[in-house]
């Protein structure tokens, strides 16, 4: 159900605050109070994705448990609640494996394949009161609230008294939520309880995300630059490791993958602003960590993609691939226990502190490359690269041309994200998105080979393991000629995407991108005014 | 979602006194319940507190220019909305008389309200008039308080052929024994035979009582200020035998 509620927040009774009856004796005589409800004892839990997509989204989800039916509630910093009976629940899990219902129905889109983690949990001391005017009739509900969390650690919440609507009292409650608002002192509405709990551990909410949010500015150094970023994607790898080993969802894997990668590149295009003794050394290390990390992710994608796929079957049966199912499943299994393996040991730890202990330990010379000038001369030799390996793809060219044309654009799209708060933001917006283009349809035509290969490697696994129906097999064979066709679209549709990219149009987007880069200031800096000055060459270096 | 309306072309048989009663015990069962007070006298809204007034009157209402959700009240019950009375409702009928085809009118009114509620009971006006029969077709069941007398037998006969003559959806017809006076011969015999000779007749059946007087001092349903009462006990015999029959 929905309703509207209205949070008042009481400072901590000091000498001096009102106390909660004195904030409650100010409805009077407009209102007076029922009977309170009998004081009861519920237990929180807040919940998110490890990368916040509930509060990004301006949400609070709570699963409360007690005398009570266990229930979720959601709720808006405006204060629409929302909840629903949930029955008993354990954490994390999947939105998509919740009861059905209006809460379910909201977060299952945001939270997708994320699973929702506790992010704190307490205990509160609650007792609901009836507000009633002047025909006792009762308008409106406060629930008081008295909060000790003890994950992630020991705090006391100020008490809160929370108004709620009685359906079609929306003005009085708003009223009544004014005037308690006016006796505690206060103005405004409260933050959210979850930040309070999570600022006593020392934490803030949204602190995680996978995108590199390093701010660079021109001036830097260029190897400061780096270090900077490096240890950013180091912190996001180590940040994924234990959801990865606990084997939470399936985005620990990836965001951990996509840190990996991105390291290499870094490391692999940095040229002479890192020492060539401290790249070679880590560039074999990180190959190792990024293989040790692909059967599991691509076992992922396979079960991730597979009800698609099944769905899709027109002469075989969903029932019939079945077995093929339970193979990936025992697979991914075995690929996960090797994973969590890797990431337990000797060598990984080894890795992860050696690395920290050179990035930090770097030294960054005054003299040298800027970060600006690094970011620009590379991203045009990446750039330059991209246009004259695809300008020489015709359509009777090898699979493996358009492999490594894909490799060269992934080179250029991490050169991007590494650099992003160097360059103006719509400019860095538009020259993605003219890449994300070529991007897609490369990545559709070696996924689906790749995914072929696969599919024949799993067929003989499976010949081998134990009796397979034949029924499953020729259902595998369906789906890899389905795979085989959509490759085959991928192939039609490259010169038409490559023609995209190489437009002149979109060649004119990346060079307005790169010139950005030592004027503009960046996504920190003003952006007016700095296409003209950045005609000239290099303006803009009174940057860091 | 299924539509109960109390109806009886007498007044002052119990039409109300049920609707709340029935209504509070929907509720109780888990059943998301809506109360439309369709009489002007506005007493289903008295009894539950709330102020007989819509947004916009009746005519807003039933024209559609307001959306019907904005004017329901919660009551002080869990599962338990009403949509209240106003005065304006006495002119329902010149309004109703304005629309393109006034007998389907409230079936409209209250269909999108499908998602919100399992049960919607419209308490109506005495009478027979154009909103009367807009109400007879859009509800699933009438729910018909009868005196234990001759005469209102014949009414609901009356009742009965009239709906017979509908096009399309006919409500069910469950009449019940209401008031029924213990020191009258007549109204005891009358509430114990019919219901062994006629289907439409409830086996379950409400005596006049203090308690259910005591209502409009209480200002709830007898089973919440008196649930362990004969009055309480006796509306609670009818809501399982209505629940059983019409939902």
């Amino acid at each position: 159900m929905q309703t509207f509620s209205h949070v008042v927040e009481l400072a901590a009774g000091g000498a001096g605050q009102p106390s909660e009856d004195d904030v409650l004796a100010a409805l009077a005589p407009r209102f007076t109070l029922g009977a309170p409800g009998r004081p009861r004892t519920v237990r929180r839990t807040w919940l998110d994705t490890f990368d916040w997509r509930l509060h990004r989204a301006g949400l609070t989800l709570e699963y409360l448990t007690g005398p009570r039916p266990a229930e979720l509630v959601l709720s808006t910093a405006a204060g629409d609640l929302v909840s629903q009976p949930a029955g008993r629940l354990a954490w994390p899990a999947l939105a998509e494996d919740l009861p059905p219902g209006p809460v379910t129905a909201v977060i299952a889109p945001l939270a997708g394949i994320r699973a929702l983690l506790a992010a704190a949990r307490a205990t509160s001391a609650v007792q609901d009161l009836r507000v009633l005017n002047a025909d006792t009739k009762t308008v409106a509900w406060i629930r008081a609230d008295r909060t000790t969390v003890d994950h992630p650690a020991a705090a006391q919440l100020p008490a809160r008294l929370q108004v709620t609507a009685v359906r079609g009292y929306q003005l009085q409650a708003q009223r009544i939520g004014e005037v308690l608002a006016a006796a505690a002192g206060l103005n405004g509405h409260p933050g959210r309880p979850l930040d309070a709990a999570l600022a006593a551990a020392g934490q803030r909410p949204e602190a995680y995300s996978n995108k590199i949010s390093v701010q660079l500015g021109p001036g830097m150094a260029a190897r400061g630059a780096l270090q900077a970023v490096l240890l950013q994607l180091l912190d996001t790898l180590e940040a994924n490791v234990p959801g990865t080993i606990r084997d939470i969802d399936t985005e620990f894997l990836h965001d951990l993958r996509v840190s990996v990668r991105r390291t290499r590149s870094v490391l692999k295009l940095a040229g002479d602003a890192l020492p060539a003794s401290l790249t070679a050394r880590f560039r074999a290390e990180f190959k190792w960590l990024g293989d040790l990390t692909t059967p599991t992710r691509d076992l992922d994608v396979y079960l991730l993609n597979y009800d698609e796929m099944a769905g899709a079957l027109v002469s075989g049966t969903p029932a019939e691939l079945e077995p093929f199912h339970a193979h990936l499943a025992r697979r991914r299994g075995i690929e996960q226990r090797s994973l969590t393996r890797g990431l337990r040991s000797a060598r990984f730890s080894r890795l992860a502190r050696e690395w920290r202990g050179a990035l930090t330990g770097l030294t960054v010379p005054r003299a040298g490359e800027r970060a600006a000038d690094l970011a620009t001369r590379r991203l045009r030799g990446a750039h330059r690269r991209v246009l004259r390996q695809g300008g020489a793809i015709s359509a009777d060219s090898p699979a493996e041309q358009l492999h490594d044309l894909r490799k060269r654009c992934k080179e250029l799209r991490y050169l991007l994200e590494i650099f992003a708060s160097l360059f103006d933001p719509q400019a860095y917006q538009r020259a993605l998105k003219d890449l994300k283009g070529l991007q897609d349809c490369l990545g559709e035509f070696q996924d689906r080979q790749v995914q072929q290969e696969e599919l024949r490697e799993f067929a003989g696994q499976m010949m081998g393991d134990r009796d397979v129906p034949a029924t499953a097999l020729l259902a595998m064979g369906e789906l890899a000629g389905g795979l085989g066709r959509a490759q085959r679209r991928a192939r039609d549709e490259f010169a038409e995407r490559f023609g995209e990219f190489a437009s002149p149009a979109s060649d004119r987007r990346f060079q307005e991108l790169t010139s950005s880069a030592g004027t503009s200031g960046g996504r920190t800096g003003t952006t007016g005014g700095s296409a003209r000055r950045s005609a000239n060459g290099r303006a803009g270096d009174a940057g860091e | 979602m299924k539509i109960l309306a109390t109806y009886n072309i007498k007044g002052g048989v119990g039409k109300t006194s049920t609707a709340v009663n029935l209504s509070y015990l929907a509720a109780q069962d888990g059943l998301r319940v809506l109360l439309w007070d369709l009489d002007p006298q506005a007493a289903a809204s008295y009894l539950f507190r709330i102020r007989p007034r819509v947004k916009g009157g009746g005519k807003a209402l039933i024209k559609g220019s307001r959306e019907i959700d904005d004017s329901i009240k919660g009551t002080d019950f869990a599962d338990l909305d009403l949509l209240p009375a106003d005065f304006t409702y006495r002119n329902l009928d010149l309004v109703l008389g304005a629309t393109k085809k006034p007998t389907r009118r409230i079936a409209r009114l209250l269909a999108p309200l499908s998602d919100q509620y399992d049960v919607i009971f419209l308490d109506c006006p005495p009478g027979i008039s154009l909103l009367s029969e807009s109400v007879l077709q859009a509800a699933d069941s009438l729910l018909v308080p009868l005196i234990p007398t001759v005469l209102s037998l014949r009414t609901l006969d009356q009742l009965t052929e009239f709906i017979s003559g509908f096009n399309g959806q006919r409500p069910a017809v469950l009449a019940f024994f209401s008031m029924i006076d213990a020191r009258k011969n007549l109204h005891r015999e009358i509430a114990e035979r019919l219901p062994a000779e006629r289907d439409d007749v409830a086996v379950a059946t409400i005596p006049a009582l203090s308690q259910i007087e005591r209502m409009s001092v209480e200002r709830a349903p007898v089973a919440a200020f008196a649930p362990h009462s004969r009055a309480a006990q006796s509306y609670q015999a009818l809501w399982a035998e209505v629940r059983a029959r019409a939902l």
